[in-house]
């Protein structure tokens, strides 16, 4: 093997400059980009893709530099849109990121081999560059010993060997890029056979260079994925003459083939030979054989029957103490805006202003806030499960079982998360790799009873369906209950299966997991990229949220009504307080209520009145704000609002035939369509970030808007007819 | 023989991948006599663990068919 020379550069740092961290996935990537940037991060989707930036700074030296964290990619050649990225942005042309003026690239020291696959792609780009081995710790419990100073001298390049879970790894990283500086890589070292380099000159010489602006250093690795994949078709770029360019290439491959080199094998045989070959000086092995760590867990973990057990198991703890650690933080956060407004309220002389500030802005900001508990718990959870390497069991696991129902064996959790709340849930479909299945897990996630449904459930059914025993301890109330529950599943699975047939499949990306080796997590990093994420909802669906809260504002708010006096006098002979009276009154004059109104003819199918629909509006900020717009429509007294409200929907009756207005069939048909419905502003929100495009929410609130329309009307027909008929 | 037909605790050497994503399966490392040992399959039967190149790796049937096998 020839040693090199290592021409190191240690000036590059004396300026700002940008480091791009690159390297596998599961490699420790993330933690290095955490624990050098800290909460000096801004994570935002990249133009027009569902791809994240994640960007941050850190000072080493007294100097400012910019630190991006590229994707995680197994190769340059890929397409998959996450390491195009990667692949743009290292030869150059991606237009929206930097140029990296230095590298760290990060190499799993217990997977060698394979990380030093990309790492000899990458090299070949002659970006300067500082290899970083991660996972030490793990390779020495596998008998694996790596000479950091004999793979400095194969690849030419700065090696150090750190432990990405240590506290410190942030200040070894500094240490060593002052110490030992970074050294830009020859292309070309892992010995690419004559025929293939020719090719590659070729291709370079007759068509890149001429007809494409990409920089000298770039033209090789572009030649390679091009000659492997034998057709301009899924290029980048918008190249000039590309017949003359499919005729080289043609050409080329077949020169290769005749001099008995397979044109689309050559170029990643060739790497892994070489990889082979050069480890032999710096790795030695020893035999081991007894089982590791890994290993042994994964036999129980991963079991055909114990492997599921264990991760309902999981699930069920994680979302029992989500669920109870959330719920004091989300009580709070209520009662504080709660208290926040009234003071506001008071403080200020009433009025329109007042009651934008109160019931628009403020309002408008608590709903935002009130996810945060929820959002920041489960990706507490997400991501110590992820770092220690359960979540890729959890979706081998579970994959057989998902793929059946259309969707991928990481779909499990942000479903079930979906049972707490759909926002958290559909954030963390971002654990899918592959798009179509996370947009289809996205779409179906609001199908999942969240927690916002229960207080409507809770009511209708307290109010409509008789408390009897059917058979032992379940009465027909609980049975009603189950079966909401149990509707909503169904709805998913069957909306699934309908939308995998429809949704285009694009190219197939081909299901390849990678099971990482077992480890403890590192905490801070964990613990950085919850509040990240909670960072991330506030920012971009916060914005959405507020201004949909303010346009609600103004819909009950507007037209103004002011009580005349032979109102005042007929609340005075009802015996009804006032206060009540006139913002019942505002509400039922407002756009609101005409929406109300003008909607009847619609949902009156469904055994909706206008009253309902009003609420149906207003219920769009969240959906147990349906119970508040009723109380409001009847004037209940804020002590006794549940039990009042329930007396005085049973006791509404028709004013033309005198029978009572709502009955079970009404109560079950809206509580069908509030299952189903996309009541609920804060999803589109979350969902327009997620996907990065209007486009999905819009079709989400559509078809389930649909969907929730005919099962409503279906569910009050049957009712009647067989119900109460 | 395909991976797919490959019983669980024996090592195989890689022969050959065929289909669309030949690069994509050896960019993971399954090259052309390398060797593989099959670790266990899911509840379901699929997916299938394999250790290759000292990593643990999870295929679907559809990727499995692509790789031909031989037992050593």
């Amino acid at each position: 093997m020839s040693n090199q020379t290592i021409n190191v550069q240690k000036e590059l740092l004396r300026q700002p400059s940008t480091i791009a961290l690159v390297g596998n996935p599961n490699t420790g990537k993330s933690t290095i980009f955490n624990a050098l940037t800290g909460l000096r991060q801004k994570i935002a989707n990249y133009p027009g893709i569902t791809v994240e930036r994640k960007m941050g700074t850190t000072i080493i030296n007294g100097v400012l530099h910019k630190i991006i964290d590229l994707p995680g990619a197994y190769s340059l050649n890929h397409k998959k849109a996450d390491e195009r990225i990667t692949y743009e942005t290292l030869i150059g042309s991606y237009d929206h990121e930097e140029k990296p003026d230095l590298l760290l690239m990060v190499v799993d020291a217990s997977n060698l081999e394979r990380n030093l696959f990309l790492a000899s792609q990458v090299m070949d780009l002659q970006i300067p560059m500082l290899m970083v081995l991660t996972m030490s710790d793990i390779a020495d419990e596998r008998g694996i010993r790596i000479q950091s100073q004999q793979l400095s001298k194969v690849w030419g390049v700065p090696v150090i060997s750190i432990n990405a879970r240590s506290k410190q790894c942030d200040v070894q990283i500094k240490q060593a890029l002052v110490e030992q500086g970074v050294a830009t890589p020859k292309p070309f070292q892992w010995n690419p056979s004559k025929p293939l380099r020719q090719a590659v000159e070729r291709l370079d010489k007759e068509w890149l260079s001429e007809h494409t602006q990409l920089p000298e250093r770039a033209r090789p690795i572009e030649a390679l994925r091009l000659l492997a994949e034998g057709s301009l078709e899924d290029s980048f770029y918008q190249y000039s003459e590309e017949g003359k360019a499919k005729k080289l290439i043609e050409e080329l491959q077949n020169t290769l083939e005749a001099q008995g080199e397979n044109p689309t094998a050559a170029e990643v045989v060739q790497r892994y030979r070489f990889i082979g070959d050069s480890s032999e000086g710096s790795v030695t092995k020893e035999q081991r054989d007894e089982q590791t760590w890994t290993d042994r867990l994964d036999n129980v973990l991963t079991h055909r029957v114990a492997g599921p057990v264990i991760f309902v198991l999981v699930l069920l703890v994680m979302f029992q103490s989500i669920f109870s650690w959330a719920t004091p933080f989300m009580d709070m956060i209520d009662m504080l805006f709660i208290e926040f407004g009234a003071f506001v309220g008071s403080s200020l002389p009433a009025g329109l202003l007042n009651s934008l500030l109160v019931d628009g802005i403020i309002a408008g900001l608590g709903g935002v806030v009130i996810f945060l508990p929820q959002i920041i718990f489960l990706f507490l959870f997400i991501y110590f499960l992820e770092g220690t390497g359960y979540m890729a069991r959890a979706a081998f696991v579970m994959d057989g079982f998902m793929t059946k129902v259309g969707l991928h064996g990481r779909s499990v959790v942000p479903l079930m998360s979906g049972f707490a709340c759909a926002i958290p849930g559909i954030m963390a479909t971002r654990t899918i790799e592959n798009w179509r299945d996370r947009l289809i897990t996205i779409m179906i996630l609001p199908f999942m009873a969240c927690s916002a449904r229960l207080p409507v459930y809770a009511v209708m059914i307290a109010a409509f369906v008789p408390d009897k025993r059917v058979i032992g301890f379940l009465t027909l109330q609980g049975l009603v209950f189950f079966g909401l529950y149990l509707f909503g599943i169904v709805m998913a699975v069957g909306s699934a299966a309908v939308m995998k047939r429809i949704f285009p499949t694009g190219k197939p990306t081909p299901f390849l997991m990678e099971l990482p080796p077992y480890k403890w997590p590192n905490v801070s990093s964990v613990v950085i990229q919850s509040l990240e994420r909670g960072k991330i909802f506030v920012t971009e669906a916060g914005k959405i949220i507020v201004a949909i809260s303010i346009i609600l504002w103004v819909l009950a708010s507007f037209p103004t009504y002011e009580p005349t006096a032979s109102d005042l006098a007929d609340m005075d002979a009802n015996g009804q307080t006032s206060e009540q009276m006139i913002s019942t009154l505002q509400l039922n004059q407002s756009y609101a209520g005409t929406f109300g109104q003008w909607i009847e003819p619609a949902i009156e199918p469904l055994g909706f009145d206008w009253k309902i629909g009003i609420g149906l509006l207003t219920s769009f900020a969240a959906r147990e704000v349906m119970v508040g717009t009723l109380n409001t429509i009847y004037s209940i007294e804020e002590t006794e609002e549940q039990l009042g409200l329930i007396e005085r929907l049973r006791s509404e009756t028709d004013p033309e035939t005198g029978l009572p207005k709502y009955t079970l069939a009404t109560a079950l048909s809206l509580m069908i369509f509030f299952a189903i419905a996309m009541q609920c502003m804060s999803t589109l929100a979350i969902v327009k970030r997620e996907t990065n495009s209007w486009k999905w929410p819009l079709v989400m609130f559509g078809y389930m808007t649909v969907l929730a329309y005919f099962s409503a009307w279906i569910t009050y027909e049957w009712a009647n007819t067989f119900l109460l008929g | 023989m395909l991976l797919s037909d490959a019983r669980v605790q024996q090592k195989y050497e890689v022969k050959q991948i065929q289909g669309e994503e030949l690069v994509r399966i050896m960019e993971m490392g399954l090259t052309p006599g390398s060797v593989c040992e099959v670790i266990r399959r899911a509840p379901m039967g699929y997916p299938i663990e394999i250790k290759i190149r000292g990593y643990l790796l999870s295929l679907r049937k559809k990727e499995t068919d692509a790789v031909e096998v031989s037992p050593i």
